[in-house]
């Protein structure tokens, strides 16, 4: 099979208008992208004759957006997700490279699973790296050839759907992976102390009759892990934060100067469990939503920099199985195609007056926090989780990816884009979500901000909102 | 402990219908912002009804005044039921169809029993017997029973909110015969209704309006009991002052919004209640660890012939049934009087010909 790769696609591009936002600043100008590279960045660029015109009047060009967590549901899941469609919601949301999770039907536990996986992604719309399972079958028993994966470029390893519950293990596990380069992610659930909770344990759960799972759940296991990293010096990664107390202990753990980097989702920035008012299963995800309280504590986590990252938890669903009573359907949420405009209206939009709630699915308002500036909102999106996942070496990692990632956009990188429009104002349409999943909370939803094109190794795989392929 | 929250002293819970827009919650900025921040009160009763529809999902669709209308329907199906011939034609040519997703055969018989009193045509589904075994979806389930032509849906479902999802895809009347551990509307109201009807006596025969004044204890495991949270809003909304007793285990995680008081300790205010209401203890708990066994569950909260005399004279005993005798309750004092454990059965039946004439009699289409 030809490998696709950043440097072979042909054409070019002028990207005109727009602001550019990047690691290192920002400033107007226009950007010539040529054969998969940028070979020019200037404030006024006369496109050359042939070239595709991206109009970003009015908009923010950012490096291209990086999503640390994405179940792409290939293989064993094709029902709910592939890989391509996966890709084309993922660059609908502004992505250009998306870490697929591996429990898959077979879980990513071995080089010839992620090799199919990679093999998928050759002719995605991003770039597709994959993270390995830590355990064999995500059973928490035994460890993956961790050094085999390494070697395709594999460099965060979950066992996520499910943490590592055995202590002694998850203390080999990172040992053993220290000196392979590579990551150990969490997801941070002490099974015990969750008893089955299929939403946040508190006000909500008791009043509805669901099971609740306490904070605790994620805590417990969050303080164990920070006490491995302690004995350890092996570096990890925790997913999907939930909770005030989650936010607070990495905090701490930073200020202590462990080597851990911490992501939140979109959603848990944004709702609260009242949502689940309704006992409408598209509300289910885990960890669960949690209260407004939370919510609040995560706002902050982002604005003063203890969080590194947003990120999805893309997690597809066949509309049949959220249909399913709420303690019986699958958890998760969609988030590809709506993540940073999710986190651009929770985060850097002071609403109007009562206009923020219309839609009642436990949207919590903006609060009295402060607001976050678009650049550090991009961080947390692109050039920060790029890092965190490797992908951010140009050309490096051999088998697995082309790198390039998270800008800062200069002659010669990658070209991999984002435009972004902070002012458009759209309404989440169910109906037109490009993954095969339609689980998405926001339906209906008002949201500011939105994708405007996406270039993904030098072509423009979405214009106007368009995916082109 | 005073949970904060819905106060006792007016007994109501807040009025559905002012809340519409907002039921499912936006967060106030305040809690946001506060420490130990959490849905405002009124959050919590949510209006699940849809306009055109009548559905009973929760004791919150029936505000104050719902709950009384359900009881003097029930007065007068009370007098239809003592006649020779126990039937009246108000819902003929309707349909009432029963589905029954976890078995229960006395509340099935109820509701069927009930519509039959009413002339109703009577459909019945239950798991066991059905394509829910095959793995056919709820939604298909329900909407294939609703193709029928069904005038009602009386929903069990092993599953919270399960009722309340099945609105969305049928055109029927639904209600709640029991969702998983959310509530039991129709056995909140047959309580209302029995412990009325065990209060006339002390009325020189008149039927009290409501609860007013009455100290109701709830015994047992609250936690998982759908007939706790339905009997809270009842018993609450009627006037009376309810107070939760169990071990933590068995608490809620949360009472915040809740009008009640609650406490661990049954000996201590034995002497005040005007009603003991006994929960069914499910030997699923421990194995949960949730109790250490069934006779320690029975030594400090179990109905003994002691407890019974430490009552005041006229307390009255309920207990939703079925009944374990040596558990929640000593064998004699089943049969004391006091019980009103039949009477709940009979009213059963009464109570739910109120509902069905409620939602679906001529007054309500």
């Amino acid at each position: 099979m030809p490998r696709r790769n950043a440097f072979t696609h042909k054409g070019e591009i002028v990207v005109r208008g727009g602001r550019l936002v990047d690691e290192t600043g920002e400033r107007r100008s226009d950007v010539l992208v040529r054969d998969g590279r940028i070979v020019a960045v200037e404030e006024v660029i006369d496109a050359p004759t042939g070239a595709t015109v991206l109009d970003a009047g009015g908009c923010v060009l950012a490096p291209g957006l990086v999503d640390l967590h994405a179940h792409l549901r290939e293989p064993g899941g094709e029902i709910a997700e592939t890989v391509e469609s996966g890709s084309r919601a993922a660059a609908l949301g502004g992505y250009t490279a998306v870490v697929a999770m591996p429990n898959t039907e077979p879980a990513i536990d071995s080089a010839a699973v992620a090799r199919d996986v990679l093999a998928l992604g050759r002719t995605a719309l991003a770039e597709i790296a994959v993270a390995g399972a830590i355990t064999l079958g995500r059973r928490g028993e035994r460890l993956v050839p961790m050094a085999e994966l390494a070697e395709l470029g594999v460099r965060l390893f979950t066992d996520d759907g499910r943490g590592v519950q055995h202590g002694g293990l998850m203390r080999r596990a990172l040992e053993y992976a220290s000196g392979l380069g590579v990551v150990l992610a969490q997801h941070c659930e002490d099974e015990q102390l969750a008893a089955g909770g299929q939403m946040n344990e508190g006000a909500w759960s008791s009043r509805l009759g669901i099971a609740g799972q306490p904070s605790l759940a994620e805590e417990a296991m969050l303080a164990r892990d920070l006490a491995l990293v302690r004995l350890t010096g092996a570096p990890m990664h925790f997913l999907h934060l939930s909770t005030a107390g989650a936010i607070e202990m990495i905090r701490r753990a930073k200020a202590d100067g462990l080597a851990v980097t911490a992501e939140v989702t979109p959603h848990h920035l944004s709702l609260c469990d009242a949502a689940v008012a309704g006992f409408d299963p598209v509300y289910k995800v885990n960890p669960p939503l949690r209260t407004a309280a939370d919510v609040a504590a995560i706002r902050a986590g982002l604005l003063n920099g203890v969080v590194d990252a947003i990120a999805t938890d893309h997690a597809p669903h066949a509309p049949e199985r959220k249909e399913d009573p709420f303690d019986e359907a699958p958890a998760g949420m969609l988030g590809l195609e709506t993540a940073l405009a999710v986190a651009h209206t929770a985060l850097c939009v002071v609403p109007d007056e009562g206009g923020n709630d219309e839609a009642g699915d436990g949207w919590v308002p903006f609060g009295t926090g402060a607001v976050m500036s678009l650049r550090d909102l991009l961080g947390l999106f692109s050039w920060q989780p790029a890092r965190i996942a490797g992908l951010d070496q140009d050309g490096q990692g051999g088998w697995t990816h082309q790198g390039g990632q998270g800008g800062p956009i200069r002659p010669g990188t990658a070209a991999n884009l984002t435009v972004f429009d902070p002012t458009a104002e759209w309404v989440v349409d169910r109906s037109r979500q490009a993954s095969r999943s339609r689980n998405t909370p926001y339906a209906g939803r008002r949201l500011t901000g939105k994708v405007r094109h996406t270039v993904f190794a030098g072509e423009a795989v979405v214009i106007d909102g368009e995916a082109q392929r | 402990m005073i949970v904060p929250g819905m106060t006792t002293s007016t007994g109501t819970p807040p009025r559905l219908t002012d809340q519409a827009s907002d039921a499912t919650g936006a967060i106030g900025v305040a809690e946001v912002t506060g420490a130990g921040a959490a849905a405002a009160e009124e959050d919590f009763f949510v209006d699940h009804r849809v306009p055109a529809v009548r559905h009973l999902l929760s004791i919150a669709d029936l505000d104050r005044d719902g709950i009384l209308e359900i009881m003097r329907l029930s007065d007068a199906f009370a007098e239809v039921s003592e006649r020779p011939i126990p039937k009246v034609p108000a819902l003929r040519g309707r349909t009432v169809a029963t589905v029954f997703m976890e078995p229960s055969t006395r509340t099935r018989l109820s509701f069927e029993t009930a519509a039959k009193r009413l002339s109703a045509d009577v459909m019945t589904f239950t798991a066991a017997t059905s394509s829910a075994v095959k793995g056919e979806s709820l939604r298909d389930t329900v909407e294939t029973i609703d193709a029928m032509g069904i005038d009602a849906m009386v929903i069990r479902h092993h599953s919270s909110g399960a009722p309340l999802r099945v609105t969305n895809w049928v055109g029927a009347s639904v209600i709640n015969a029991g969702d998983g551990t959310h509530e039991h509307p129709t056995q909140a109201l047959l309580d209302c209704f029995t412990i009325r009807e065990a209060l006339t006596a002390r009325h020189d025969g008149e039927i009290p309006a409501d609860l007013k004044g009455l100290r109701i204890a709830i015994v047992g495991d609250i936690k998982h009991s759908r007939v706790a949270r339905s009997n809270v809003l009842a018993f609450s909304a009627l006037g009376a002052q309810v107070v939760l007793v169990a071990p933590a285990t068995l608490m809620p995680a949360s009472l915040e919004g809740w009008p009640v008081t609650a406490t661990g300790d049954l000996d201590a205010i034995l002497g005040e209640l005007d009603v003991i209401y006994l929960l069914r203890i499910q030997s699923e708990r421990l194995g949960e660890v949730l109790l250490p066994s069934l006779d320690e569950y029975h030594w400090r909260y179990g109905l003994t012939r002691a407890r019974a005399d430490a009552l005041k004279k006229d307390a009255l005993v309920m207990h939703p049934g079925p009944m374990i005798r040596g558990v929640e309750i000593s064998p004699e004092v089943a049969d004391l009087p006091a019980s009103l454990v039949t009477r709940q059965v009979r009213n059963g039946v009464i109570v739910r010909m109120a509902v069905l004439f409620h939602l679906l009699g001529s007054g309500a289409m």
